[in-house]
C-alpha cells in the first residue's frame, strides 16, 4: 500500500497533512495503520470530504487516510434484509431494488462518515439512525488491529454492542471500514400533508399529529427568516393505506397533501461557511425551539439552526433554551473566527467516562486529537 | 474477621439492617437465576432503596476490593445474575417506582426494579405502551432488560430495548452516578449509553432508566396459521418478508412444541400440524387491513392447512397463550429440558431446522423448536431425563452442537437471552481474540479493578493494566479559551 506525499488539497479543515493513505480493503488499511501507530503518527480520516468541517480542527494531523477506494457492496443479502456495506461507498449510491438503507443521505456522504458522524434525516422518526440500522461493523483500531462487533444477523446480543460507541465518534477510535446494516423494504405509496401555522399553535399542531395514529415516517417543521412554521408529515406503506393515513391527518390538521416533500426537506438550513448549529430537547418542548431559521425533526426533537448576526449571543440564547428544555445545542460546523469564540459542544454529561473511553482505545492520542467533545 | 464480614457490618452501619440480608435461609432465595443448573450462594445481599444507597455500596465494595453483581427479577435465562460467593449480589426489587410517565414527550422515567408490564399499564390511559416485550414480561425488571438488551416477539417490526431507552442514571463499577444519554435525543459525546446497553451488568447498575413509549396501534390483527411442515412454514415467512410485509410479530412452533403447549394450556392449536405460526400484523387499520390480504394469500399459497383469524381480543390472547408459556409448557412433555438461543439469517432456517434434527437423532434426545421466524432467533428446547445416565451431558452437547450451527450459517451465540455465564465458552468462536480485547478496552474504561459483574460475557478474567495516563490540560477545547 502506498503513501503519497499529500497536496494541497490534503488537509481536515485548514490542517495539512503530510501523507495520504487511500487503502482498498480492510487488510491495507490495517496495514496502513500499523504503520502509522509504529511511527506515532497522528491519523485522520477523510470519507466524502463534505463534513470536515465539522466539530473542531484536529490539534495534530501526519497521515490522511482516504476511503474513496474502500467502497462497494461486500454482500446483499435481500432475503435476510442486511447489506454489508464498505465504509467509502457513497450512501446516495446505494442501489437495493425494492430494499433500502433507511437513511437519508446527504449529498456526497460516505456511510463510514455518516456513521461516524450519526448524521441523520427526516426518516429518523421511523427507522432511527445510523446508530439504530447498523448490525455490525468492522473497525481498524489505532494499533493496527482489525476487529469486528455485531455480525450479520438482526438479533444479536453477543457480546459489546461496540458499533454504538463508533456511531458518532468522528473518527476518534479507530477507522470504520466495513458495516453491517438492516435494510428495509421499500414502500410502494407515499404522501406528504403540509401544514402552515402559527408558532403560538404548533404544539398543538404536533399533538394532534401525535395523537393521530397514522405512524408517519417523518414529521419535520421549517421556520425560515420571515414567515410562519411549515410542518410537513411523511406517511408511507401501500397505496390504500397511504391515502386513507393522509386523508385522517388532513382532516386532523388541516393541511394539503401532495405526492413530493417540500424543496427544504431534509436539508440543513445553512449554507456552506455559515455557523450551524443542532438543537434537541423532548417533544413536548420543541415548540420552544423554533425560532427563525430552525429546521428539522419536529417528531423526534432534533432541530437545526442557522445562526447570523451577533453568533455567539445568539448561541447562548439559543443553548440556554434547549438546556432549559433538557436537550443540547451542538455547533456541527462555523466559520474558524467563530469556532474560537464559542463553545462548540457546551455541557456533555458524562465527559470523564468519555475520556477513559479514549485514554483505552487510542491511548497516543493519535486519531482525530481535539476534533471531539471535551477535546477528545 | 472476614473481608466480607467488615464489609457487611460497614453496609449495615450506613444502610440499616433491614436492607443487608447475611443469614444463609435468606441468601439461598437469590441462588440462581432463571438458568437454574448455576448456582451460587451469594455472599451478601443488598436491596438498595435509591441510586444513593446503591452507589454507596459499590463504594464499599470498591474500597474492600469485593466483586458485586446487580439483580433485577433473576430472570435472565444465561446466568447474568449469578452470584459470587465471595461477592455482594445489589437487588433492585425495592427500587420499583414509576417515576414519570410523559405522554407528551412520549416517555417514561422508571426505577430499574420496575417491571416491564407495569410500564406499558401505565402508559395506557395515554394511549402509549412500551414495546419491547419480552415473553417473562409479568415478571422481568426493566434494569434486567437494558442490561441484556431483551427483545421480544415484537422486535421484528419494533427493535429491541436499545431502540427504546433513552436515558439511564448508572452507578459505574467505581462507585459514581453518572448520566448517559438524556431526555432528548442525540446527547453530545460518545453514545455510552448505546455500550451499556446489553453490557449485562459488567459496565455499572442502571437506577434509572428512561424509555421511550410507543403509540398504541390504531388496529391489531392476528392470525394463526398450519403447515404441514417447518419448511413450509419457513417459507411462507420468507415470502412475507420478500412481499415488503414486515408484520409486529411472526412466531412459529414445530409439532413438538405445539404438543407441549396443547398440554400445558389447551390453546386448542390445529391438530396433527408439522408446525404452527402465530402472526400479528399491527398499524393504521388501512395497512393492516391490506397487509392482512397479502400474509392470507401468502399463505394459502405456500400450503397452510388452515388458517384462523381472532375475532376478539380474548382469541387474539389465546392464540398467545400457547407461544408465551412454550418454554414452561415443555416440562409437560419431559421431565428436563435446555432452553437454547440462536441466531441464524432466516432465510437458512429450512436448512438449519434439518441439521438440528440430525443433531437431536445423534444424540438421543428430542429437541422442540420455537421461534421468533421473523428474524432468525431460535429457541430449540432440548428435552431429555437427567434421572437417566448420561442423557444430560447428551442434552448439553446437543445444545452446543446448535449453537455451533448457528456460527456455521453466519449468525449469533444468542438473540436475546445474553451471553452471561452460560455462554462466555462460546464467545472465541464468534469473535476473534483482537475482537474480544477490543470489548475489554471497554470494559476497563468503566471497570478497571474488574468487579462488576466479572467471569460473565468474557471467557477468561482478564486484568486492565495501566494505560499512559495523559494530561488532558492540552486537551481542552481551543473555543474554550
Ligand atoms: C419464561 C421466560 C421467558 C423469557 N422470554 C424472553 C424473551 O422473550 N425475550 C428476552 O429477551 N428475554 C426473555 N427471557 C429472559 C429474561 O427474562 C430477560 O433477560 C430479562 O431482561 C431479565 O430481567 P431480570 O429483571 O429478570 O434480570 P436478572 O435475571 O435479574 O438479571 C439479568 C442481567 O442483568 C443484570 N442486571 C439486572 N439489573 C440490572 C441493573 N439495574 N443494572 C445493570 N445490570 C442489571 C444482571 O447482573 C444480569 O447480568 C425470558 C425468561 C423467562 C424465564
Amino acid at each position: 500500500m502506498e503513501w503519497a506525499p499529500a497536496t494541497e488539497a490534503d488537509h481536515i479543515d485548514g490542517v495539512p497533512a503530510r501523507w495520504v493513505a487511500a487503502p482498498t480493503t480492510t487488510a491495507e488499511a490495517a496495514a496502513v495503520l500499523e504503520r502509522a501507530a509504529r511511527d506515532n503518527l497522528a491519523v485522520g480520516i477523510r470519507g466524502g470530504g463534505t463534513k470536515l468541517d465539522w466539530g473542531l480542527p484536529p490539534r495534530r494531523l501526519d497521515l490522511l487516510v482516504d476511503t474513496k477506494r474502500l467502497s462497494g457492496v461486500l454482500e446483499h443479502a435481500a432475503g435476510d434484509l442486511i447489506a454489508i456495506v464498505r465504509a467509502g461507498t457513497r450512501l446516495d449510491t446505494l442501489d437495493f431494488g425494492s430494499q433500502h438503507l433507511a437513511l437519508d443521505p446527504l449529498p456526497g456522504a460516505t456511510v463510514g462518515g455518516t456513521v461516524a458522524l450519526n448524521t441523520s434525516g427526516p426518516r429518523r422518526l421511523l427507522h432511527g439512525t445510523a446508530r439504530d440500522l447498523l448490525i455490525g461493523i468492522t473497525v481498524v483500531r489505532p494499533d493496527g488491529r482489525v476487529t469486528r462487533s455485531g455480525g450479520k444477523v438482526v438479533k444479536n446480543v453477543a457480546g459489546y454492542d461496540l458499533g454504538k460507541l463508533y456511531t458518532g465518534s468522528y473518527g476518534t477510535l479507530g477507522l470504520i471500514t466495513e458495516c453491517v446494516f438492516r435494510l428495509h423494504p421499500v414502500a410502494g405509496a407515499r404522501a406528504v400533508v403540509t401544514t402552515p401555522v402559527p408558532r403560538a399553535d404548533l404544539g398543538a399542531l404536533l399533538a394532534t399529529i401525535r395523537a393521530e395514529q397514522v405512524v408517519p415516517s417523518a414529521v419535520e417543521l421549517d421556520r425560515p427568516d420571515d414567515g410562519p412554521v411549515t410542518v410537513a408529515v411523511l406517511v408511507e406503506g401501500t397505496p390504500a393505506g397511504v391515502h386513507d393515513r393522509a386523508a385522517q391527518l388532513e382532516k386532523a390538521t388541516g393541511g394539503t397533501t401532495s405526492a413530493d416533500p417540500p424543496p427544504w426537506w431534509g436539508r440543513y438550513p445553512w449554507q456552506p461557511g455559515e455557523t450551524g448549529v443542532k438543537l434537541t430537547a423532548p417533544l413536548s418542548r420543541v415548540p420552544a425551539l423554533a425560532e427563525p431559521g430552525v429546521r428539522g425533526s419536529a417528531g423526534t426533537g432534533v432541530l437545526y439552526a442557522r445562526l447570523t448576526g451577533d453568533i455567539p449571543a445568539r448561541l447562548d440564547r439559543i443553548r440556554a433554551a434547549a438546556i432549559a428544555a433538557g436537550g443540547h445545542a451542538v455547533v456541527l460546523t462555523a466559520p474558524p473566527d467563530v469556532r474560537e469564540r464559542v463553545d462548540m459542544w457546551g455541557p456533555v454529561p458524562g465527559l470523564a467516562l468519555m475520556r477513559r473511553v479514549k485514554d483505552r482505545f487510542d491511548p497516543g492520542h493519535r486519531f482525530a486529537p481535539g476534533r471531539f467533545a471535551g477535546g477528545i | 474477621m472476614s473481608t466480607l464480614g467488615t464489609l457487611a457490618a460497614t453496609l449495615r452501619a450506613v444502610l440499616g439492617d433491614g436492607q443487608v440480608l447475611t443469614d444463609r435461609q435468606d441468601l439461598r432465595t437469590y441462588e440462581c437465576d432463571g438458568l437454574a443448573n448455576h448456582r451460587v450462594v451469594p455472599g451478601i445481599v443488598v436491596l438498595p432503596r435509591d441510586t444513593a444507597e446503591c452507589a454507596r455500596t459499590v463504594r464499599e465494595c470498591v474500597a474492600a476490593g469485593v466483586p458485586f453483581v446487580a439483580r433485577g427479577s433473576g430472570t435472565g435465562l444465561s446466568g447474568g445474575a449469578l452470584p459470587r460467593a465471595d461477592g455482594v449480589l445489589i437487588v433492585t426489587a425495592r427500587m420499583r417506582r414509576i417515576l414519570a410517565v410523559d405522554a407528551a414527550d412520549e416517555r417514561a422515567t422508571v426505577e430499574p426494579g420496575v417491571i416491564n408490564l407495569q410500564v406499558s399499564k401505565a402508559a395506557a390511559e395515554h394511549g402509549y405502551y412500551y414495546a419491547p416485550d419480552p415473553s417473562s414480561q409479568q415478571v422481568c425488571s426493566i434494569g434486567g432488560n437494558v442490561a441484556e438488551n431483551s427483545g421480544g416477539a415484537h422486535c421484528l417490526k419494533y427493535g429491541f430495548t436499545t431502540h427504546h431507552v433513552l436515558g439511564a442514571e448508572i452507578v459505574t463499577p467505581e462507585g459514581e452516578v453518572v448520566e448517559l444519554g438524556g431526555p432528548a435525543p442525540d446527547p453530545p459525546g460518545y453514545d455510552l449509553l448505546g455500550a451499556f446497553v446489553g453490557a449485562e451488568g459488567t459496565l455499572g447498575i442502571a437506577t434509572r432508566v428512561t424509555v421511550r413509549l410507543t403509540r398504541l396501534p390504531q388496529s391489531v390483527r392476528t392470525l394463526l396459521a398450519a403447515f404441514p411442515t417447518t419448511a413450509a412454514a419457513g417459507a411462507a415467512t420468507s415470502a412475507v418478508i420478500a412481499a415488503g410485509v414486515i408484520p409486529a410479530a411472526v412466531e412459529m412452533m414445530d409439532a413438538l412444541a405445539v404438543e407441549a403447549a396443547e398440554a400445558a394450556v389447551a390453546c386448542g392449536y390445529p391438530a396433527g400440524a408439522g408446525a404452527v405460526l402465530i402472526v400479528d400484523l399491527d398499524g393504521p387499520t388501512a395497512e393492516v387491513e391490506a397487509q392482512f390480504a397479502q400474509v392470507t394469500a401468502l399463505f394459502e399459497t405456500h400450503g397452510a392447512t388452515e388458517l384462523r383469524v381472532a375475532a376478539t381480543e380474548a382469541e387474539r390472547t389465546l392464540f398467545w397463550r400457547g407461544r408465551k408459556s412454550a418454554f414452561a409448557a415443555v416440562g409437560r412433555i419431559s421431565p428436563d429440558y435446555i432452553v437454547q438461543d440462536g441466531v441464524i439469517p432466516r432465510t437458512a432456517l429450512p436448512e438449519v431446522l434439518a441439521r438440528i434434527g440430525e443433531i437431536a437423532a445423534g444424540h438421543g434426545v428430542r429437541v422442540a423448536n420455537v421461534f421468533h421466524a421473523g428474524d432468525g432467533n431460535l429457541h430449540p428446547l432440548v428435552l431429555f431425563d437427567a434421572a437417566k445416565p448420561g442423557e444430560d451431558e447428551r442434552a448439553e452437547e446437543a445444545s452446543g452442537a446448535i449453537i455451533d450451527l448457528c456460527i456455521e450459517y453466519g449468525g449469533s451465540i444468542t438473540g436475546e437471552h445474553g451471553v452471561g455465564t452460560d455462554k462466555a465458552k462460546y464467545m472465541p468462536r464468534m469473535f476473534t481474540a483482537d475482537d474480544l480485547d477490543t470489548m475489554q478496552l471497554l470494559r476497563c474504561a468503566f471497570d478497571p479493578a474488574g468487579l462488576a459483574n466479572p467471569g460473565k460475557i468474557f471467557p477468561e478474567p482478564r486484568l486492565c493494566g495501566e494505560i499512559p495516563r495523559k494530561h488532558h490540560g492540552s486537551d481542552a477545547p481551543t473555543g474554550l479559551y
